[in-house]
């Protein structure tokens, strides 16, 4: 076994060093992903993502004629080794752009490094500061936390919810929804009666949940995108809370509702329609996209398809559509076009990117899902 | 043939410029970055490894002293006071340069504690938790010493987790290069990577020697006797307590200090950092470089750190890190530097000093 | 009020139990070996996994017993591989080998599990159900581990007072060298110790599965919780690790009724310690019976 590895890590050490080898003639592009570690539920479908995209354009000839040479680096969801990283991938693999990292926290650490180094960096991390303040270089994919929020809000008044009981994850993600979430309530008319955060790793919430049910409140936003979110749905119904609960877009992982059973039916939230790709109608412009990355990657990794891989999705679809329109492989001009870019078909939505709109998606790119019967559903209006 | 205890320095030293050489000619400068990071997590080692194989004691919570040291200085140098410039306690300390003005990256003017000040409330803060914890928490022994400092990592790491101020689940990021004077600076920029890795390295071997001073001194001899036998130290007149607290708060204060320059180097500081996870793995670093050998510690550290950083073993990160810690553990019970190389040299120096006709009596290592 | 109080208080035996349940395994291995066993929490993790694999084709007794079974052979292997030819290890390279093995499992669990999250079904009812005591409302699921975590308690001490195979293990932990004059085969005592502290803590594993769900890396978060009670109890001592557990859970659960929960830990911590400071051989642990053991 120990030998096994170790022949392993030699392969690894020479794959590396033969790496640069290759590099002439081909557009090299880096990513930052937590495959391992506690965030690879992002990173792991980004990373299948990413390397079945790359197989599949360069069995078509490459873009422009130049094949894609991927570098995947594997962060473990680590802030400081995606520092490293992305110092690495910049200075040494000269790469055309990064794709990544997953997470917020890592992101928004290279943020900087990627600005001062002049490379694209294509973030599939949600955290809203990735780009605002909009920095020239750095562009996300996944929708924005605020347009969740809203959509969110909306579907509570229609259903004259105005008390709520916030609980989010004790991390990048939880914590970027949560301040969203308190930002936005005052304008819609929601007030925030309580806000609790829990730990990602807990083990049991009925404690958290019990505070809620003490608040009396009329509805429960449960932030999160660690299988603990799960947890939190169970405890209330177990506690006999029948009210609402609202989940963000973290939610969208078939695993989760398998998680709570029972318990996830009736839960609302918003998502990419992605996950409901088979009940869209032919006329969503979606459809296409949506139903040929699900049935390709299934397909290949015989695993569900999640909507995190689809932020690697679209943030190599960009990168592709952009080079082409450009016909350079040329990192400012590709940058221009990218900033440019009108109506480029992605899972999670429609990209219109602006110089100040560096995310390019808005409200619109969700879709109200719910859990029926232990699988989504576009919920009803 | 005598060797000065400074000879290993002046080796490092060479060391340190014949790499940075090496990386000039071969053309991977790069290198340096890791190295440079790795240097900073080497300080936190040495420290824990005067605190386990000098004193004998265990701490689970170090990066704790690391995260006290990294987000005093992250949140002071990146607290925007520019909205009370008027008030006068601000104007004031603007006019003593301890608050200054810069420029961030997206044109905003923001008026942050000057990184020197933010450095000595970092170093002051990790040195009066450390008295504070120090004095209950070793008065314990064995696992139950293990378990309290593992419990002031956790909390450490809780409320870096719960704070809004901190960056709660985010990093901080954005923190300003640390000026040094001489147009020298701590920062991760890519024109300043040389004088960086040198700064880093400098500043690790400044730390080896004071250490091996230390060992040798009358406190090293008392350091060592608790080790070996902590009750008949105190009946000894050794005042054990005292000795143990004082390394404690100096490890304490080099893991704060390495948490400062990452910082500054990084740019950001996040709540990984301050993990159970990584207090665990400062242990077993110590473990395999071999307790009571600071060397030892040094070159495991650089070492795994560096090939982590690097990448090298790619997904399977954790799982090498966990066969080395078993291999060596199995094999070199001492630590792979520890008693074998020393072992080795002394039976090399034997042989060499009998070739050359030397009668002296090797001395007790 | 008094119904939130009680709420509060289920809460508290919750996670409690769950502590318990890992506390337990701990002091086995501490009783034959005198060192913390750092994998324990990756024998929990592989206890529920190895039965929700197992529960695709068995029915779930058949599960959990098959799931326990195979903890216990890797349990055994670990030792009889890593530690039974180590002549006198020192305390520290025990805990460094075992930190060791503890991340390989997780490695090695991820590498055939891969990183999704799993669990077994409510032994009682389903997600939603619960039994309604007078307005306080208990998931049957507690109630489950509760139980086998009281069982489980009560044979070990069965076990140990009452089985010449535990009266051997006894004496293995009071003084090694002395029970090998005696004839007993310490190091078949030690190589049963592990199996047995696998045994239990694969159980614990399957029993609180549904509650806590199994991921490929919940060992780490476990065996700190886990260790954390078992030392605070008094290591050595099965009952005190449950009493400790208890006392953790109660005190985080009502931490929350009055603080942020964001501090959870903090609090809950910091108070143990307190108690650690004034009673610094564990809360229920005998000053004479420390001295006896080293680091």
């Amino acid at each position: 076994m120990r030998i096994l590895k170790l022949i392993a890590v030699a392969a690894c050490i020479l794959a590396l060093s033969v790496a640069p080898a290759l590099a002439a003639g081909t557009i090299k592009i880096g990513a930052i992903l937590a495959v391992t570690g506690p965030a690879s539920f992002l990173g792991a479908p980004e990373a299948k993502t990413l390397e079945m995209m790359a197989e599949d354009i360069n069995a078509k000839g490459g873009i422009e004629g130049k094949k894609v040479e991927l570098v995947i680096k594997d962060s473990g969801g680590s802030p400081e080794k995606a520092v490293s990283f992305a110092k690495q991938l910049i200075d040494e693999d000269k790469v055309f752009a990064i794709i990544g990292p997953s997470t917020s926290g890592e992101t928004m650490k290279i943020k900087d490094i990627a600005e001062q180094g002049k490379t694209i960096l294509l973030s599939c991390a949600a955290a809203e500061a990735i780009v605002n303040p909009v920095a020239k270089y750095v562009f996300k994919t996944p929708q924005k936390d605020s347009d969740a929020v809203i959509r969110i809000f909306r579907q509570m008044k229609k259903m004259g919810i105005t008390k709520i009981g916030v609980l989010s994850s004790n991390t990048g993600f939880g914590n970027a929804g949560k301040q969203q979430i308190e930002k936005l309530a005052p304008e819609h008319g929601i007030q925030i009666v309580l806000s609790e955060v829990y730990n990602s790793s807990a083990t049991d919430l009925t404690a958290e949940v019990t505070k809620i049910k003490a608040a009396k409140v009329q509805a429960i936003v449960n932030w999160s995108i660690e299988p603990a979110q799960a947890i939190v749905i169970k405890n209330a119904r177990q506690m006999g809370l029948t009210i609402p609960i609202f989940q963000s877009h973290g939610f969208g992982n078939i695993k989760y509702v398998q998680a709570a059973g029972a318990a996830a039916d009736g839960v609302i939230f918003p998502a990419g329609r992605l996950l409901v790709a088979d009940t869209l109608s032919d006329k969503n412009p979606q459809k296409k996209v949506l139903e040929s990355y699900k049935k390709e990657y299934e397909a290949k990794y015989k695993e569900d398809v999640s909507t995190f891989g689809g932020h690697a999705y679209d943030a190599m679809k960009i990168m592709q559509q952009a080079i082409i329109a450009t016909g350079v492989v040329d990192e400012e001009k590709v940058r221009t076009t990218i900033e440019n870019m009108k109506g480029l078909v992605g899972t999670a939505g429609i990209f219109n990117f602006s110089p100040t709109d560096h995310n390019g998606l808005d409200a619109n790119a969700f879709e109200m899902l719910t859990v029926k019967d232990g699988k989504f559903a576009v919920l009803e209006k | 043939m005598r060797t000065s205890r400074y000879t290993p320095a002046f080796a490092l030293l060479v060391v340190i410029a014949v790499i940075q050489l090496l990386t000039l000619v071969s053309g991977k400068a790069f290198y340096l970055t890791q190295l440079t990071m790795a240097a900073y997590y080497s300080l936190i080692v040495i420290g824990l490894c005067l605190l386990m194989g000098f004193a004998g004691q265990i701490s689970l919570g170090h990066a704790g002293f690391f995260a006290i040291g990294g987000y005093t200085s992250a949140v002071l140098t990146t607290l925007d006071l520019s909205a009370y410039k008027d008030r006068a306690l601000v104007a004031l300390l603007t006019k003593l340069h301890i608050l200054v003005s810069r420029q961030d990256l997206y044109g905003g003017i923001t008026l942050c504690f000057h990184p020197w000040v933010a450095f000595v409330a970092a170093v002051l803060l990790a040195l009066g938790v450390a008295w504070a914890i120090g004095i209950p928490v070793l008065r314990l022994r064995g696992h139950y010493l293990a378990m309290a400092t593992l419990g002031f990592g956790t909390i450490i790491y809780s409320i870096v987790l719960g704070t809004q101020r901190f960056g709660a689940a985010d990093v901080i990021s954005s923190v300003p290069p640390f000026p040094l004077g001489f147009g020298m600076s701590v920062s991760g920029e890519t024109a300043l990577r040389v004088p960086n890795y040198y700064i880093a390295w400098g500043l690790v071997t400044v730390v080896m020697v004071l250490s091996t001073n230390l060992i040798h001194s009358r406190v090293g001899r008392a350091l060592r006797s608790i080790h070996g036998a902590e009750d008949a130290a105190s009946a000894m007149g050794v005042d054990t307590a005292r000795f143990k607290l004082y390394t404690f708060m100096l490890s304490a204060v080099l893991a704060a200090v390495a948490g400062v320059f990452l910082t500054h180097y990084n740019g950001g500081i996040g709540p990984s950092e301050a993990g159970v996870m990584k207090s665990v793995r400062y242990v077993a670093i110590v473990a395999v470089g071999g307790m009571g050998s600071i060397w030892g510690t040094l070159i495991m550290s650089v070492v795994l750190n560096f090939c982590s950083l690097r990448g090298y073993f790619g997904s399977y990160d954790d799982a090498v890190f966990g066969a080395i810690l078993i291999v060596i553990m199995l094999f070199a019970p001492d630590g792979i530097i520890g008693s074998d190389l020393r072992r080795l040299v002394k039976m090399v120096m034997l042989k060499f000093k009998s070739s050359h006709g030397d009668t002296e009596a090797p001395r007790k290592a | 009020m008094i119904e939130l109080f009680f709420q509060y208080l289920v809460a508290g035996l919750t996670y409690g139990t769950i502590y318990a349940s890992v506390g337990i395994g701990f002091n086995i291995i501490y009783n034959t070996t005198g060192i913390i066993n750092f994998a324990q929490g990756e024998f929990v993790m592989l206890g529920g996994m190895t039965a929700v694999t197992l529960h695709a084709f068995l029915p779930l007794p058949l599960a959990i017993l098959g799931a326990v079974l195979i903890t216990m052979i890797i349990g055994g292997l670990i030792e009889v591989a890593f530690i039974r030819w180590l002549v006198k290890p020192s305390v520290l390279r025990m805990i460094v080998i075992t930190i060791g093995i503890s991340i390989l499992i997780r490695e090695g669990a991820l590498a055939v599990w891969g990183e999704g999250v799993r669990s077994l079904p409510y032994f009682t009812g389903n997600e939603v159900s619960a039994l309604s005591l007078g307005g306080v409302r208990v998931s049957p699921q507690v109630l489950w581990s509760i139980g086998v975590c009281t069982v489980i308690v009560v044979l070990l001490n069965l076990f140990f007072k009452f089985t010449m195979l535990g009266r051997e293990m006894r004496a293995c932990a009071a003084n090694r060298e002395a029970a090998a004059l005696c004839g007993i085969p310490t190091r078949n005592i030690v190589t049963f110790s592990f199996v047995l502290s696998a045994g239990i803590g694969a159980l614990a594993g399957c029993v609180v599965s549904p509650i806590t769900y199994t991921q490929y890396n919940v060992g780490t978060g476990l065996a700190i919780k886990g260790f954390t009670v078992a030392i605070l109890g008094g290591l050595g001592n099965s009952m005190a690790a449950v009493g400790a557990g208890f006392i953790l859970g109660i005190l985080e659960s009502f931490s929350i009724w009055v603080l942020p929960t964001a501090y959870k830990d903090a609090i809950s911590i910091a108070i143990l310690l307190a108690m650690l400071f004034v009673r610094p051989s564990g809360l229920f642990g005998n000053k004479e019976a420390m001295k006896l053991k080293d680091f």
